[in-house]
């Protein structure tokens, strides 16, 4: 009986973020609109832009192969599953051991691979721009993040996403700076990684200026609908790492009862839409970097990830 | 000697490690300046921090100290000498950004590993302290070997002072440390006020940045 | 027993390389070697596995009076032999499959057949070898008949080359092994292995003669410095060969190392873990992005072994470190990580070059950059390659990641070491380790990509066939092996943990009682990885995801050209190649390791020559260590040849000068 509810409690989840990841998207457009002073699109487009894609014929270039096409399910799959594995409203969940950061950090690297292959497929120019430079930024985000992860690791004592998130909600975190600077460093490599500004402009379609937008560039209909799809599941995932650790109080411990996981639900809620809030003012503040500086971005990542792991090793009861 | 006291005291000594690194990232005049000057209020915050938990009060005359002269007076001195001798152009390091702030690293690495084994019967907040401020220091070095700028060089020095006033708070119950900094205080005035109204002359027209640009050709 | 039938399998296979001398003439040589071949090692596979699974505590030993009079032969069979032994022959058995197939394009299989179960035997020998006089011997019996199969095709061009520079640095490696054992046997000659492993060998002579089992060894296994033989090496010799030298030979190394340094050597001292770590990283950083910045698939893969040998000894250097810590938990950890790599190393990389054996024979083109749009051509050989890429990208669910995890895993544990440059090195070395995967995974986008996805380039790209049953056959084993060991990996370890009991004494916990069948290294509160789960979650999130696709979407699909922005261009040299892809690699890193510098010459408006990039880079490794020390030895060597050149007098005189200079030697000394 118990193993049911645990069960549902998980396909609760897996179901949770698959219907918040476009509203955050549609929320995140929203607040960039106003702070520009437009009206923006309404906040449930995203979910309509799916619908009216998924409903389109697909124009499958003549050159492409099977990978093409079944490229977006695998991406899909991959990110979805990491994301139902980042605790949202609940830790301890009844899979949530299967995969630590170590793991839910190489699914994406997963997904990346497929749609880099998937750029490749066509055999045009600029599916290869986008491969290569998505490549390109991939190697010098994981250094930064396994930096990170082995900062979380000393002061937590494990990689399990819901132990970290135990550790740090409760009293042994103290004031640590290197808490600062691994949450700084993540922060730079989410944004790398989303492809969001300053590395990457979400809402452009210019050539020069794209990486993620030029390897689905051949893309329509429902494979569309779905890589756009595990886009704003990412950005829901790193999200809900972030506020995870950084933020970890309210949520609830898997087998607490329906009113923790309602209470859980309400926090999670809160704190995505101030992330979100944070996000869309950071977005609108700064420019684009060129692609080339996007090292130097990444390696003050890795830069601040080591100082943090050095700083640690000068901390109390180390 | 509660955890907070201590970790507090981590955070102000580690931010002041993370602001020498800011220095060495800077490659303009200005923003070299004001990052020193943010590291001189790190500093001062952190000494009047240890002063109140060593309850030592003579140390809150040192953080006055060190955020009236080296956060207000220094900085605005130097910001007009800038501006008047117009050499607020790209300070380049000598060897390329990516290895000198590994290079860093690997300092901050070493002096932790110098330290701590070094001082292992000290109480745990000299420790931290002594640490840091060795790194601060070797960081500050490494800023005046790795510049050719002299304005860049003298803040190099003084962020390395800054390490010496960090060690010296830190270990509790040193004498005359107000008089030390006092004393370091007026060495800096002579030495700025020296290198800028005697020797910069001459310095200046053979290092002019301009000069140099223009004779460089297209490297960057 | 299962030694003795080993050895009597491996004089059979001995036998068969001088019977195929007797037959090269006839067409029915090639599967009958290879099968021969195939039939023997399929039959050493389940008498390692057995022995490892079930007879683990029952070491077998046996002496055959050959060699040596006052020695003979010692051979040993306990679980780390037996774990060695399932690594090479399920690589001989996928490649002697494989080259059912492929032998049969073989130009000169007179120059190939003696030499394969040659090859074969020698490298389960070394395995069992249990005295320093066989070891060597079977070593360098190894090592010989591997270059008589690059010099099979010794016309051309490179190959040549290639077989000189193999063979100096083999004789290299073997001589450094010669005196590592001189010196661990001592004055008294006690060369076989149960006598070094008692003997007391003082920190000095443990010290040195470590030094020279990482020369040794390490050459053949391919670290950095001394990996320059490898890509010129494995390329050379015909495409099941490669995957053998590359997936087994290495491991073999491997294997070397590990008997000598964690078995025979005893407690070892901290900085031995640091000095092999350091190789490791450096070895597994350098070697991906060389194979970035290569065009011929085979180099490519020569140079990822070189990237995933750094990867084990990084295993392996963290398990010295934590046993002279007296870590042993961890150290099993440690070493349960780098054997895990071992095992999949041989599986996928096999595979891959099987892939690219394919590729060669069906378009005769090595060149990344002359293929392209093979996936339609070869669609079974490209998912199978499909397969080894994300497997050696270490993606999960396959069985790359699984080790990589463990690796991590261990580097997580390293806290717990007293020693402070050990402490902040091993961080340091976690950073490149995660550079050199992510690098890896992006050389692999680019060798799948540019070669089988896209457009053709060429003719020959446009009219390749697929291959046969057999090659297919081999590469959809390891495939499906690859998928196995990463969903399963509890099976893996539990088998390996065996092993590392014997060597340092500790071993992970029991991975099978665990629920779900996921692993768990240290303990469940740490951490934990379901290979399954994550499995079946994906398939499930792929059945799920299509099925509502296909309920609630549109079903239509319609061919039509690339949208390209609205300017399609027909010709498919406009693709990215495999230089353009690499190209922002290249800039960030390549400027520092390689030195690489770009220069684009453009025409003024109206000129109509083509404009020119050019792109320098150099091999700093190959420069700064092999071309000086080639020039020491070539300049000695022209001074000492002058003593072929003196006359009857001078020889009597050096000859006297000799025997007056033992007899002052001799006054002296008393």
């Amino acid at each position: 009986m118990a193993i049911i509810a645990d069960l549902l409690v998980q396909g609760g989840q897996m179901l949770l973020v698959l219907l918040l990841a476009p509203l955050l998207t549609g929320y995140l457009r929203k607040v960039r609109a106003r702070l520009l002073r437009r009206r923006g699109p309404p906040l449930f487009q995203p979910y309509r832009d799916l619908l009216r894609l998924i409903r389109k014929e697909v124009v499958v270039a003549d050159g492409a192969s099977w990978l093409f096409r079944a490229a977006p399910y695998l991406i899909f799959a991959a990110i979805w599953v990491a994301a139902s594995l980042v605790p949202t409203f609940a830790i301890d969940l009844i899979f949530s051991w299967s995969a630590d950061l170590i793991a839910i950090v190489a699914l994406l690297g997963s997904a990346r691979f497929f749609l880099a292959l998937a750029g490749l497929d066509v055999g045009t120019s600029f599916g290869g721009i986008g491969a290569s430079r998505e490549m390109m930024i991939a190697p010098l985000a994981e250094p930064a993040m396994i930096m990170i992860v082995f900062t979380l690791s000393l002061l937590a004592r494990s990689t399990q996403l819901s132990f970290v998130v135990a550790f740090m909600s409760g009293p042994d975190v103290g004031l640590r700076i290197s808490v600062a600077l691994s949450l700084v460093a993540l922060i730079m490599v989410a944004l790398a990684e989303n492809a969001r500004m300053p590395v990457d402009n979400p809402a452009t379609h210019l050539e020069l200026t794209m990486v993620h937008e030029a390897m689905v560039l051949e893309y329509s209909g429902r494979h569309l609908a779905m890589i756009e799809f595990a886009a704003s599941l990412k950005l829901l995932l790193y999200v809900s790492l972030i506020s995870a650790i950084f933020l970890p109080w309210g949520m609830a411990v898997a087998g607490q009862g329906i009113e923790a996981y309602v209470i859980g639900l309400a926090v999670y809620l809160a704190k995505l839409v101030l992330a979100g809030f944070m996000l869309a003012v950071f977005e609108t503040s700064i420019a684009k970097m060129r692609v080339f500086r996007v090292s130097e971005f990444l390696g003050t990542a890795l830069m601040l990830g080591l100082l943090g792991t050095l700083l640690l090793f000068v901390s109390r009861n180390l | 000697m509660t955890g907070l006291e201590f970790d507090v005291a981590h955070v102000l000594a580690g931010g002041l490690v993370l602001v020498s690194f800011m220095l060495l990232y800077q490659d303009r005049m200005y923003p070299l300046i004001s990052v020193f000057a943010l590291q001189a209020v790190v500093l001062s915050l952190s000494v009047a921090w240890q002063a109140f938990v060593q309850n030592a009060p003579h140390l809150f005359i040192t953080a006055s100290i060190a955020l009236g002269f080296k956060a207000i007076v220094i900085p605005v001195a130097l910001h007009r000498i800038v501006h008047r001798l117009g050499i607020h152009r790209m300070v380049e390091p000598v060897v390329g950004l990516g290895p000198t702030m590994l290079f860093g690293i690997g300092l901050v690495a070493l002096s932790i590993g110098v330290m701590l084994p070094v001082t292992a019967q000290a109480n745990s907040l000299a420790r931290e302290d002594l640490a840091f401020s060795l790194a601060v220091i070797l960081l500050g070095l490494l800023m005046m070997v790795s510049r050719h700028n002299a304005v860049s060089q003298v803040i190099g020095f003084m962020s390395l002072e800054n390490g010496l006033i960090l060690a010296a708070s830190g270990a509790k119950g040193m004498p005359l440390v107000v008089e030390i900094s006092v004393a370091f205080s007026i060495l800096i005035a002579f030495i700025v006020i020296g290198i800028f109204l005697f020797r910069i002359r001459e310095r200046f027209d053979t290092v002019d940045l301009q000069a140099l640009q223009r004779f460089r050709g297209g490297q960057r | 027993m299962d030694l003795i039938a080993i050895l009597a399998l491996a004089a059979a296979l001995l036998a068969l390389g001088v019977l195929a001398i007797l037959l090269t003439r006839l067409r029915v040589a090639t599967p009958i070697v290879y099968g021969g071949s195939l039939v023997l090692t399929a039959l050493a596979l389940p008498l390692a596995i057995h022995h490892l699974l079930f007879a683990a505590g029952a070491d077998e030993q046996v002496w055959l009076p050959l060699g040596l009079p006052w020695l003979g032969s010692h051979f040993h069979l306990d679980s780390l032999a037996a774990f060695f032994l399932i690594v090479v022959n399920l690589g001989a058995v996928a490649a002697s499959l494989y080259a059912l197939g492929y032998g049969r394009h073989e130009p000169a299989p007179g120059r190939v057949l003696p030499f394969y179960p040659a090859f074969l035997a020698g490298m389960n020998l070394v395995v069992v070898a249990d005295d320093a006089f066989t070891f060597l011997l079977a070593w360098e019996f190894m090592s010989l008949s591997s270059w008589a199969l690059v010099m099979a095709r010794h016309r051309e061009e490179g190959n040549a080359r290639a077989g000189f520079v193999y063979l100096a640095m083999a004789s290299f490696g073997t001589l450094a092994l010669l005196l590592a054992f001189g010196l661990l046997a001592g004055s008294t000659g006690a060369y076989a292995f149960d006598q070094i492993r008692t003997s007391k060998h003082e920190a000095l002579l443990a010290s040195l003669a470590f030094a020279l089992v990482i020369l040794g060894a390490g050459s053949k296994a391919g670290l950095v410095p001394l990996h320059a033989w490898l890509p010129l090496a494995h390329p050379a010799a015909p495409s099941h060969v490669s995957a053998l030298m590359s997936g087994v030979m290495t491991k073999v190394a491997v294997y070397g190392f590990v008997r000598i340094v964690l078995d025979l050597l005893g407690e070892p001292l901290w900085w031995w873990g640091m000095v092999v770590l350091a190789l490791g990283g450096i070895s597994s950083a350098l070697g991906v992005l060389y194979a970035l910045m290569e065009h011929d698939l085979k180099r490519l893969l020569a140079y990822h072994t070189v990237e995933n040998i750094g990867i084990i000894f990084i295993g392996l250097g963290l398990a010295l470190a934590f046993r002279s810590n007296a870590l042993d938990l961890a150290a099993a950890l440690a070493l349960t990580a780098a054997l895990f790599h071992v095992l999949n190393h041989s599986l996928f990389k096999s595979l891959l070059f099987f892939g690219s054996g394919a590729v060669l024979v069906a378009t005769g083109q090595r060149d990344m950059e002359r293929l392209g749009g093979l996936i339609h051509r070869m669609p079974y050989t490209a998912f199978a390659f499909l397969v080894g890429s994300t497997a050696i990208s270490a993606l999960p669910p396959l069985n790359g990641f699984v080790s990589e995890w463990l690796t991590f895993q261990s580097i997580l544990v390293s806290p717990q070491l007293s020693q402070w440059a050990l402490k902040f090195f091993v961080p340091a070395m976690a950073a490149l380790l995660a550079l050199a995967a992510a690098l890896a995974a992006a050389c692999f986008v680019k060798a799948f990509g540019v070669t089988f996805l896209g457009r053709p380039r060429t003719a020959e790209a446009a009219a390749a066939q697929e291959v046969d049953r057999f090659a297919l056959g081999a590469m959809f084993g390891l495939s499906a092996l690859c998928l196995l060991a990463g969903i399963f990996p509890g099976v893996v370890i539990d088998a390996i943990s065996l092993v590392t009991q014997r060597l340092v004494g500790a071993q992970m916990p029991a991975q099978l009682g665990n629920a779900w069948l996921s692993i768990i290294p240290i303990a469940a509160s740490r951490s934990s990885y379901n290979g399954l789960i994550v499995f079946a979650f994906i398939g499930l999130a792929v059945f799920a995801s299509t099925y509502a696709i296909h309920r609630w979407a549109s079903r239509a699909v319609r061919r039509s050209a690339a949208w390209d922005c609205g300017f399609p261009d027909p010709s498919p040299r406009t693709q990215y190649t495999a230089g353009s892809f690499a190209q922002p690699i290249r800039k960030e890193f390549g400027t520092l390791v390689f030195l690489a510098r770009e220069r684009v010459t453009m025409p003024l408006p109206g000129d109509s020559s083509p404009a020119r990039l050019e792109v320098r880079m150099r091999d700093l490794i190959w420069e700064v260590f092999y071309e000086p020390i080639w020039g020491v030895v070539g300049f000695l060597a022209d001074q000492l040849n002058k003593l072929q050149l003196l006359s009857i007098r001078k020889y009597l005189s050096l000859v006297f000068g000799v025997l007056v200079l033992i007899l002052l030697v001799l006054a002296l000394w008393q």
